[in-house]
């Protein structure tokens, strides 16, 4: 591995090979990386800059503050894509923008929703939460009543069950990780813990599990383990500091960090107590992933560790060589990233990426590496660990426990679930970046 | 405080409080309510037919039911158009999930009398009576050949079809249930 110098003269190690760079460089800021590496982004804009004039919204009154405020017009293009514009009488999926987004918290304008009945228009002060069945003491909550709660916040990723399906067929599709991954969000959550609920209504020996129903027209309805609801359940109320979003379950939701999306039932009005497992349809067929040996897994309920680079990636073009921060996201349904590393030949050498703090258990990390592109084909992956000791599985590793589809899948077409492999970006010379398999 | 003092404060305190909330210190604001009052919304069904309603429906009743209020998108006889095939002898084939039917993999008959008196017609759910309920799993089942065209479904026959795909799923982390 060749060493350079930086500014104080310290060693600057290149983390692993075709560019990647330590990611300590990253602490010392943008001077000492140029100076070390030479081929900054400063130094290939050397022509010089143009002498400075004024602009028209610099010497005109401004546009009026609004009560409730959107992005920019320049930022039209950073929206979800939707599964099904035209609202046709079936479900609709709207996935994030990853490749357009940084830090950790989706916005609630671009949080992913997956609505299987359309979105339900509930009128706040008439909507119930009912516990019942195997509790000492049926009740009845309102939103207004559980807004009396002592709250709880905590950031959680929530991931349908059949995000990055379209990572399934044999051949990678040229999609950008919108496509790919886009039915994964995160966000910070307010409300109530359901054990305080639950320890309220008192619980019956027997109950093991629990029926989780929707006020929406087709009631989704999840079963949830008991031990998953005593443990860090919610109801929640807030989604980045306001309300729920309409399509994220307004007026309250159940959140299970960690866990599937769909069990994270919206618009929830009803949780029976019960001793077994109800084998709703979601859980009897559409969240049972079929194996090669033709069985097929039965209460999957976890979201496994998993990471993808969403910067360069399939969508962006590098305009020339020079340094660039190739920046991802990761996240595990057990636990905190502990370790990402990062490869820019295929998975031959690799490099530990920096953890943007504070790393939060099943919530989105952010990871960034610096790398200096040399303008020849680079192959940029990325892996994660988390605390529980869970590794992000290869591909082949994935595939001989998982397999492939025989066909490339539709894209929007949800076909299988869980998949938690690794996802490469393939650099052409030309700075356009294709999604590859390595 | 030194490091360790603070520590063992902090954890007393922690201490305090959690004893504080285990003894009954929680809001209380549940406005207690009685199972009969919740009757209405509770439509919750368990595969060994615990939550069945009163009913019962036939094949042949089943019939022009489905052709009234289901075929226009699951098409002719449930054999599938804009909306999934209900009834189909396509076997599973690799692991696609588009393939999988009620025949082929759904392990339990009662979720198909929960999923359609749930979600089922999808522009108007919640309008069928339990008898045409019964009547239309009824009519599902007899045409996968799950039970035989004159059988009657109620809430003691229904639990007791065996679906053929039920033994052959796995625990996926038998240690969180
Ligand atoms: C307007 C179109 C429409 C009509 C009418 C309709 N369905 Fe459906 N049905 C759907 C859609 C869409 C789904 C998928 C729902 C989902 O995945 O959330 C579905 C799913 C189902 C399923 C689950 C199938 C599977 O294998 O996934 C069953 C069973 C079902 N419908 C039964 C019925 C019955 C019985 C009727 C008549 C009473 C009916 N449907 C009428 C659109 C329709």
């Amino acid at each position: 591995m060749s060493k350079r110098r930086d500014m104080r003269g310290e060693a600057l190690e290149a983390a692993a090979g075709n560019g990647l760079i330590d990611r300590r460089a990253l602490l010392g800021g943008g001077a000492m990386i140029a100076g070390a590496i030479g081929v900054g982004l400063g130094s290939s804009a050397a022509a010089g800059a143009e002498p400075l004039t004024e602009e028209p919204w610099s010497l005109e009154f401004g546009d009026r503050t609004t009560p409730y405020q959107v992005p920019s017009k320049f930022e039209a293009k950073v929206v979800r894509t939707l599964s099904n514009p035209k609202h046709e009488m079936r479900n609709s999926h709207s996935r994030t923008p990853h490749h357009m987004l940084e830090g950790t918290t989706t916005p609630n304008g671009l949080h992913f929703t997956i609505n299987h009945g359309g979105i339900p228009s509930i009128d706040p002060d008439k909507h119930k939460l009912v516990i019942h069945g195997l509790v000492k003491r049926p009740l009845e909550f309102t939103l207004e009543t559980l807004s009396r709660y002592p709250m709880t916040t905590r950031a959680a990723f929530v991931e349908c069950g059949g995000n990055s399906a379209p990572m399934f067929s044999p051949e990678p599709l040229q999609e950008t990780v919108q496509a790919l991954h886009g039915l994964a969000s995160c966000a910070e959550w307010t409300g109530v813990k359901l054990s305080t609920l639950l320890e309220e209504t008192g619980v019956d020996p027997r109950a093991k599990w629990l029926i989780a129903e929707g006020a929406d027209s087709p009631r989704v309805s999840r079963s949830v383990p008991m031990k998953k609801a005593l443990d860090d359940a919610m109801i929640v109320l807030y989604q980045n500091g306001e309300r729920l979003m309409p399509g994220n379950g307004y007026p309250m939701r159940l959140l299970l960090p960690g866990y599937e999306g769909n069990m994270n039932v919206k618009f929830l009005r009803r949780l029976k107590l019960v001793e077994q497992p109800a084998f709703s349809m979601y859980e009897s067929r559409t969240y049972a992933p079929i194996l090669p040996s033709g069985k097929a897994y039965r209460f999957y309920f976890l979201q496994e560790v998993k990471s993808f680079i969403t910067f360069p990636s399939h969508g962006h073009s590098l305009k020339g060589p020079g340094l660039y921060e190739i920046s991802g996201i990761a996240y595990s349904g057990t636990g905190r990233i502990e370790k990402v590393m990062v490869s820019a030949d295929g998975g031959q050498s690799w490099a530990q990426a920096a953890l943007q703090g504070p790393v939060l258990s099943k919530a989105f990390t952010r990871f960034r590496l610096p790398w200096r592109w040399d303008g020849g084909p680079a192959t940029l992956l990325s892996r994660a660990w988390d605390e529980s000791g869970e590794v992000q599985p290869t591909r082949a590793e994935f595939i001989v426990a998982r397999g492939q589809l025989e066909k490339p899948p539709p894209v929007l077409g949800f076909n299988n679930q869980h998949y938690n492999s690794i996802t490469c970006w393939g650099v052409g010379s030309n700075g356009e970046v294709k999604h590859v398999y390595a | 405080m030194s490091t360790l003092k603070r520590a063992i404060f902090t954890a007393s305190l922690c201490l305090a409080m959690t004893a504080g909330a285990a003894s009954g210190e929680t809001p209380n604001f549940g406005k207690p309510i009685d199972e009969a009052s919740i009757a209405p919304w509770d439509i919750s069904i368990l595969p060994d037919g615990t939550g069945l309603p009163k009913g019962s429906g036939t094949p042949a009743q089943g019939a022009p039911i489905f052709a009234e209020k289901c075929s226009g998108c699951h098409g002719e006889n449930g054999k599938g158009g804009e909306a999934a095939a209900l009834v189909s002898d396509k076997e599973l084939i690799g692991i696609n999930a588009a393939q999988k039917t009620i025949r082929n993999f759904w392990p339990y008959s009662t979720t198909v009398f929960d999923f359609i008196r749930r979600a089922m017609p999808f522009q108007m759910p919640h309008t069928l009576a339990d008898d045409e309920v019964y009547a239309l799993t009824a009519y599902i089942l007899a045409g996968n050949k799950l039970i035989g065209p004159n059988d009657t479904m109620d809430a003691q026959t229904l639990p007791k079809v065996k679906m053929p795909f039920r033994d052959n799923f796995i625990l996926r982390f038998p240690d969180r249930i």
